[in-house]
């Protein structure tokens, strides 16, 4: 079973597929233009040392984001039910 | 021959400035696009009769008009036509550089691509089919490894092919990507109407334009407008009922379609052999593994720590012999002009004022000179984009960006720097807003300038905790400047901040090629503002403390001492000691009836608020326009003679010994010193960058105020608390 959530809620090392990028303009683009585009297979990596940004690895690369943006990613992650 | 210009094009990080160092070498030359401060690169390439002028446009990840880079590349590409376009690609990281070879490939330009970091790719189990690759594409494709060298004559003799078989304007038949049904008919329609309204024809494909409109790009729409604003207003309602139509039955945008399907594109292309893996694309390579570590929660920033004050130490230390060579060469030179000319404005004019100015900035060099060689080491393995990653969240309170902290470190964060080439580090800010607040708060940290005078009060006032109270400035300015910045951002500056979306590219092992060009390019900024801005202040400086000379009554009293001096000692070295010490009052005396001294006295108004006396006053008004020149100045105000930067030992003592002199006045003085207005070549640098000399001002004005306020407080509240006496 899998479930939706926003990938500021992926824990580390959690892998997910991105279903839904739901923001537009500038930060939109910036979003896509480096890649994370529905479809897209993505791993927690770790976040900074006060939690934010997130790393995570995207076609074996590393990306950065921000918590706030992060929220804009929806990703489909296996339910175990936590 | 006339060379064909040639546009080199990819995403940063894939080594880019790499290939384009290794195909131009020392011929290249930087200058700037009209209207932006966006730098302009260009070099030459000569080998076996092909002669090329390479342009390195900016690195971008995609053709949109979401940043000054990319309009600036599409322009170029636009406007220029190119012969052809080098598009670097990095191997190990295929899909999402391809991404922005799609847009290029719809620009129809002749392209060839090079595939780089074919060993990285290697590395990680990549095996790469680059002739299947170029058969999808639809363009030749040439693997290289830019850092060795290799490839690269197959690459350039590729590249002539092209240049030679595809003049530019000729409409190669281009791989049509589809963008979903409901966009591809639109298109169509909207490919159709453009073509044959030949809009913007001469710049760009017809279907390019009609796709940029369903992108709702814009600066195209803003272009088009005054064309044709009939056909315009048609295209764009066209493109918004294919927004209407997807928001409503799919949720989503058309931006977000088109970038889907590229990488859908993409993806369909490397499937179908071109890339094959051999290990598990998750598997950690050595960079995460090192990652683990420097961006740890807790070792991360101890470690970050660690590197700052390395850096801070290395540079102290190595450069303190360099550093005395070149003072005693200047001291050597002055030496020389003193005994070979005759007393007289000449001499002084090029003792006091030219080498004097002058030699104390070059002094620097060999210290700037290891600072930016350790701020190119950090920048060029990678580390720095880690520091950025950790530093974002502090930096974010501010109002700032992670990335700022590149401008805070080169203009002197850790100690020693400059804010000319930290100014113009602020490029990298995509936000405006953002820029102009590091922009306006980079002069607060510690420049290369302002150590000897930190040097000098602290060693004459708190020799017992010296490194402390350094250590203590260099924290003091961080938090004014931080604190600064976010009142900037809060009132004067309000606005959006920048995406942090950023990638963190693989730890690399700098190439010496490379930590040279990066020294060298902030080192020779350095030095052109010392050979020109510099040497015209030093010279304003020495005429306006040199005139007008001493009233006639004073120097008629100096000239009658003068000779009952050489009357009465007739032992030479008495003698010879008792004319310098009149030499030195005579000087002080007459710096103060100059016209410097006379604003000096005049200041002291207002200046004795926080301290300061009339000769404090010069040398912070000498300071205004470089601060290098503070120290030799307070010397000459003080009657030592000839005083340079580096012998401030004896200034030193004489500063203990006055008695207008306290720690609270040093206190006061040094916080004003470090904070009041930056430097004069700072200043027009602020202008340049900001593009607008407004901003200048504002900073000049706000900067002496907090400076102002800082002194006054500290002052004002040490004598109240019974420090001041």
């Amino acid at each position: 079973m899998t479930k939706k959530i926003s990938l500021r809620r992926m824990k580390k090392n959690q892998r997910g597929v991105i279903s839904a990028v739901k923001v537009a303009g500038d930060l939109g683009r910036r979003i896509r233009d480096m890649g994370l585009v529905t479809g897209t297979e993505i791993t927690i990596q770790g976040r900074a040392p006060l939690n934010d940004p997130v790393a995570l690895r995207i076609r074996g690369n590393t990306l950065t984001l921000r918590n706030n943006e992060a929220d804009f990613i929806e990703v489909e992650v296996e339910d175990n039910g936590e | 021959m006339q060379p064909v210009v040639l546009a080199l094009a990819g995403n940063p990080n894939a080594g880019k400035t790499t290939l384009f160092n290794a195909l131009t070498g020392a011929r290249q030359h930087v200058g700037n696009y009209p209207g932006v401060t966006v730098e302009r690169k260009e070099g030459e390439y000569r080998k076996d009769g092909f002669a090329a002028v390479i342009v390195d446009l900016p690195g971008t990840y995609s053709l949109t008009a979401y940043s000054e880079e990319e309009v600036v590349a599409r322009d170029f590409l636009a406007l220029e036509k190119p012969a052809a376009v080098i598009n670097i690609v990095d191997a190990a990281n295929l899909e999402r550089n391809l991404y922005l070879t799609c847009q290029l490939l719809e620009l129809k330009l002749p392209i060839v691509v090079a595939l780089n970091m074919m060993d990285v790719a290697r590395d990680r189990g990549m095996e790469i089919d680059v002739d299947k690759l170029a058969t999808f594409l639809g363009v030749p494709v040439v693997p290289i490894v830019a850092r060795t060298g290799k490839g690269l004559d197959r690459l350039m003799e590729t590249v002539r092919k092209v240049v030679e078989e595809q003049p530019a304007g000729s409409d190669p038949e281009r791989i049509k990507i589809s963008y979903g049904d409901d966009i591809d008919r639109t298109l169509l329609e909207m490919t159709r109407e453009v073509r044959e309204a030949g809009l913007l024809a001469d710049k760009y494909p017809a279907r390019w334009v009609a796709l940029k409109i369903i992108e709702n790009d814009e600066n195209l729409l803003r272009e088009i407008k005054p064309l044709a604003p009939e056909l315009t207003a048609r295209l764009k309602a066209a493109a918004d009922r294919v927004a209407d139509h997807l928001a409503k039955t799919s949720d989503t945008y058309p931006e977000a379609v088109i970038a889907d399907h590229r990488y859908g594109f993409i993806k369909g292309i490397l499937k179908r052999g071109v890339i094959t893996h051999r290990y598990d694309e998750n598997r950690l390579y050595t960079s995460d593994r090192i990652d683990k570590v420097l961006t740890h929660r807790f070792a991360g920033p101890v470690i970050m720590l660690g590197v700052l004050f390395t850096i801070y130490y290395v540079t102290f230390n190595l450069s303190a012999l360099p550093v005395s060579w070149v003072e005693s060469f200047f001291n050597g030179l002055s030496g020389l002009i003193n005994n070979t000319l005759a007393d007289g404005p000449l001499k002084s004019l090029l003792v006091s004022g030219i080498i004097n100015g002058v030699g104390g900035v070059l002094g620097f060099i060999p210290l700037i000179m290891l600072m930016f060689f350790c701020i190119a080491i950090i920048e060029d393995s990678g580390y720095l984009a880690r520091v950025s990653f950790m530093m974002d969240r502090i930096f974010r309170i501010f109002g700032l960006h992670g990335s700022s902290v590149m401008a805070y470190i080169v203009s002197g964060g850790i100690a020693g720097g400059c804010a000319v080439p930290g100014v113009m580090a602020t490029r990298t800010l995509r936000s405006p807003k953002e820029r102009m607040a590091t922009l306006l708060t980079v002069p607060f940290m510690n420049c290369g300038a302002k150590l000897p005078i930190l040097a000098l009060l602290i060693g004459a006032f708190f020799a017992d905790h010296r490194s402390l109270y350094m250590f203590g400035f260099t924290l003091l300015s961080w938090v004014i400047a931080l604190v600064a910045a976010k009142i900037l951002r809060l009132t004067v500056l309000r606005g959006a901040p920048t995406p942090f979306v950023m990638e963190l590219p693989p730890y690399r092992f700098p190439t010496f090629k490379g930590l040279m060009i990066h020294t060298w390019e902030r080192t020779w900024q350095y030095i052109k503002k010392a050979g020109t801005v510099i040497l015209g202040i030093s010279i304003l400086l020495w005429a306006m403390m040199t005139y007008p000379g001493l009233p006639a009554d004073q120097a008629a009293r100096f000239t009658q001492e003068r000779t009952w001096i050489v009357e009465h000692y007739r032992e030479k070295d008495q003698r010879e000691f008792q004319l310098a010490e009149l030499e030195a009052r005579r000087e002080a005396a007459a710096l103060r009836s100059s016209a410097a001294g006379r604003i000096g006295v005049a200041l002291e108004k207002v200046s004795w608020l926080c301290g300061f006396n009339w000769r404090t006053n010069i040398a912070l008004i000498g300071g205004f326009a470089a601060k290098e020149v503070v120290v030799s100045t307070l010397g000459t105000a003080y009657s030592m003679g000839q005083i340079d930067s580096g012998d401030s030992v004896s200034l030193s003592r004489r500063l203990a010994r006055d008695p207008s002199w306290n720690p609270l006045v040093a206190l006061s003085t040094l916080l004003f010193m470090v904070f009041y207005a930056p430097c004069f070549v700072t200043v027009v640098c602020i202008a340049k960058e900001s593009g607008s000399w407004k901003w200048a001002f504002f900073s000049i004005a706000y900067s002496t105020t907090i400076a102002f306020l800082l002194s006054l407080m500290v002052y004002q509240g040490g004598r109240l608390l019974g420090f001041g006496c």
